[in-house]
């Protein structure tokens, strides 16, 4: 690995591992530029990578304080944890299910297509789906997703038997395991899945991508490339002329730093990127960085989620294998006439007992929760996931009534689940009940959203400086080397898990970035 | 508190971070008598000729105390049961809550204080003992108590104490960790035979080299 002095400011300094800063660096690395990764977390590895859901929890969520409000479940159920993602080298890559699905054409258009929407900031993307076409084909090569490039999909797994049976009676056509990056035959030095049933846990044998693994030992082996694990950065500097010079940041040791840098690449999640730009105000940008529009924190997105779980009189066993290798995407279109903009989507999903007793109805007790415990190896389970709508009011700000380790204030996520939200999930559940009654289920029982997974929006893209962040390319309007590499960028949020449009947005990015300093435009 | 188990560690096991893939005999407390200094003990055996002591290798346990007295561990077992009522899973798992608890009580005064209250009001809205009232009773009281820090506490250790043990996994059938075992590529990810087996196209065979 490289390794690159602080005061040198000819480097790309990202902050953040997981798929948007990962992909980042490898493929500005491959292009031939210096990058330094600053990543908040420690590394693991597939070895260290623990199959126990609250032991891998303590090893890889980012567990920093928080706070919510707001009328979402979440915040009542989890009030410290809005979102369940990681602080590792990786970043949530190491968590994720895999499921790489692109966004519909209609997607980047919202605005136009969905017309106005009470309470809702919807705005279309400054860019199509026809845009990012090569850089999605790029992205699932990259990833080596199933059903693309002429790799087979996933086999299914008893949970996915059950989905599939009860879907296809219902009629629903578009029943399959998935556009999944997890390896279905070997692939890019990597084995195939073996059906281990712990992909939210780091995939120990490494058949699911992960930046971990692909992205970072590519980058490194380039010699262009130096990642610092365990370096929490609390500050971007600029100058007097309004461009960004590097960032200040605490070590392995704690001790602080301060790298210089060409241009910074912000990857840190939708709540600590924003955080990230409002805790570096300054005289000259009072507000925060790159917040001229007032849009930085706004517009959080986290997908209308819940899940379904449905009992039934013989074993499903669903802990077994894949997770999301599962999908019904017959919902996923806009089709208004169902009482709400968007679509959504349903997957296979299941939890270990640990995680079941935590999340099947948090805050339930009594002998009717029980009776669902009671019943764990003959459960079968699936997520909703689907768009849900922006809006102003639903942001990531500083709570100045807590601070974190560092000494700086701590985020509070805010969000107000909008009206069609609503609608949309009690549709999902009514079609996820109905699914798994056609299989035969004995009951079925609605779960309410974990914490926040998918989070998105947080320094959106747009057309027009005055309503978002950052432009097409994901550079922020008011500061020309400062971008931002993350699902922040997202205007609008999609019916589909996020990782591969991230992705495809970071491999898009690296393009401009680099045409953009040979030019020397930054 | 000193828990001592009873269960066989393998060499190979207690060597490296990496499981062996041993199957552990289930995870049993036992207390020394010998060495008791606590404030109180909880102690038991499991039911011959279940599932849990067919895999223990002594169906006795017991588990020290540290800062709660015997009686205040058994009701906080007693309204554990109340919580999340399993006729399968024996004391020995709700002792764990007790444990879990105690532990907590022992590193905070005003943990202990809050618990002794809510242990005490429990008996007194029983007429006396909790843990011997029916249990339409305790789920009432119980019922009553929500909203207090007192439930919550209990409620929320409830979680992690009662399913996040190896007795747990033996009860509910759930077996944790499978990359030991190679996973369940060749063990039964797919056997589920009492509903049609999907397409190819829906789901393809799996990869075997």
């Amino acid at each position: 690995m490289a390794k690159f002095d602080f005061s040198d400011d000819s480097v790309v300094l990202i902050i953040g591992s997981g798929a948007g800063g990962g992909t980042l660096a490898n493929e500005l690395c491959q292009k031939g530029i210096k990058v330094v990764v600053l990543e908040a977390g420690a590394l693991q590895s597939q070895a260290t990578f623990i199959n126990d859901e609250w032991k891998s929890f303590s090893q890889l969520a980012w567990l920093d304080k928080r706070s919510t409000s707001g009328s979402w479940r979440v915040a009542k159920d989890f009030a410290g944890l809005p979102a369940w993602i990681c602080k590792t080298v990786g970043g949530t890559t190491t968590h994720w299910a895999g499921a790489s699905l692109r966004f519909q054409e209609h997607e980047f258009r919202t605005k136009s297509v969905y017309g106005e929407v009470k309470g809702a900031n919807l705005l279309d993307w400054p860019i199509t789906l026809k845009d990012l076409e090569p850089y999605y084909a790029k992205a699932e090569y990259k990833m080596g997703v199933t059903r693309t490039n002429g790799i087979p999909g996933l086999p299914g797994n008893n949970n996915f038997k059950v989905l599939h049976a009860g879907a296809t009676k219902l009629g629903y056509k578009e029943v399959h395991t998935g556009n999944m990056a997890i390896n279905s035959q070997p692939r890019d030095g990597r084995g195939r899945c073996m059906q281990l049933g712990f992909c939210f846990q780091g995939c120990k044998s490494g058949a699911k991508w992960s930046t971990l693994y692909t992205e970072i030992p590519k980058a490194e082996a380039t010699g262009n490339f130096e990642i610092r694990p365990s370096s929490h950065v609390t500050r971007i500097e600029h100058n007097t002329s309004g461009k960004v010079t590097g960032v200040v940041y605490f070590d392995k040791d704690g001790k602080e730093r301060r790298q210089k840098a060409r241009i910074v690449c912000v990857a840190g999640n939708s709540i600590e990127t924003p955080r990230l730009l409002l805790l570096s105000a300054s005289n000259m940008f009072k507000d925060g960085l790159a917040n001229s529009s007032g849009q930085v924190g706004r517009n959080y997105m986290r997908h209308m989620t819940g899940s379904v779980y449905a009992a039934f009189k013989n074993p499903v066993h669903m802990y077994r294998g894949t997770t999301m290798a599962g999908i019904v995407r017959d919902e996923a279109a806009h089709n208004p006439s169902r009482g709400f903009v968007g679509g959504y989507e349903l997957e296979t999903l299941s939890l270990g007992v640990p995680f079941m007793a935590a999340f099947l109805n948090p805050g339930g007790w009594g002998s009717e929760f029980s009776w669902w415990m009671d019943h764990y190896t003959n459960l079968a389970g699936m997520w909703l996931v689907g768009e849900d709508m922006p809006r102003e009011g639903n942001r990531v700000t500083l709570n100045t009534d807590a601070k974190d380790q560092w000494g700086n204030y701590i985020p509070n996520v805010h969000f107000d689940d909008h009206d069609n939200d609503i609608a949309m999930r009690n549709h999902a559940f009514t079609q996820g009940e109905r699914i798994y009654q056609a299989a035969g289920a004995i009951k079925t029982f609605r779960t309410p959203p974990y914490p926040s997974t998918h989070n998105m929006g947080t320094s959106r893209m747009s057309a027009r400086p005055q309503d978002g962040v950052v432009n097409k390319w994901g550079q922020t309007h008011d500061i020309p080397n400062l971008f931002i590499s993350d699902g922040s960028q997202f205007t609008t949020g999609g019916a589909e898990n996020p990782t591969l449009t991230i992705v495809t947005l970071a491999i898009r990015q690296a393009d401009y970035i680099a045409q953009q300093m040979t030019e020397r435009a930054i | 508190m000193r828990v001592i188990s009873i269960a066989q560690e393998s060499p190979e096991v207690s060597g490296c971070d990496e499981d062996s893939g041993v199957v552990r005999k289930v995870n049993l407390p036992l207390a020394r008598r010998e060495f008791l200094k606590g404030s109180g003990l909880l102690f038991g055996s499991l039911a011959t000729g279940t599932l849990l002591a067919g895999l223990a290798p002594s169906s006795a346990w017991a588990l020290e105390l540290k800062k709660l007295s015997t009686a205040e561990g058994q009701t906080l077992m007693a309204m554990g049961r109340t919580l999340y009522p399993h006729e399968k899973l024996p004391d020995a798992v709700y002792a764990l809550l007790a444990k879990d608890l105690d532990g907590a009580a022992a590193g905070s005064a005003d943990t202990a204080k809050m618990l002794r209250d809510g242990i005490a009001w429990l008996n007194k809205s029983a007429g006396g003992d909790f843990a011997k009232a029916n249990a339409k009773k305790r789920e009432e009281i119980v019922r009553g108590m929500e909203g207090t820090a007192f439930f919550g506490t209990v409620r929320g250790q409830c979680i992690t104490s009662l399913y996040d043990n190896d007795m747990a996994y033996a009860v509910f059938g759930y077996p944790g960790s499978a990359w030991e075992k190679g996973g369940y590529i060749t063990r039964g990810f797919q056997d589920l035979k009492w509903l049609p087996t999907p397409s190819l196209e829906a789901s393809p065979k799996p990869f075997l080299g």
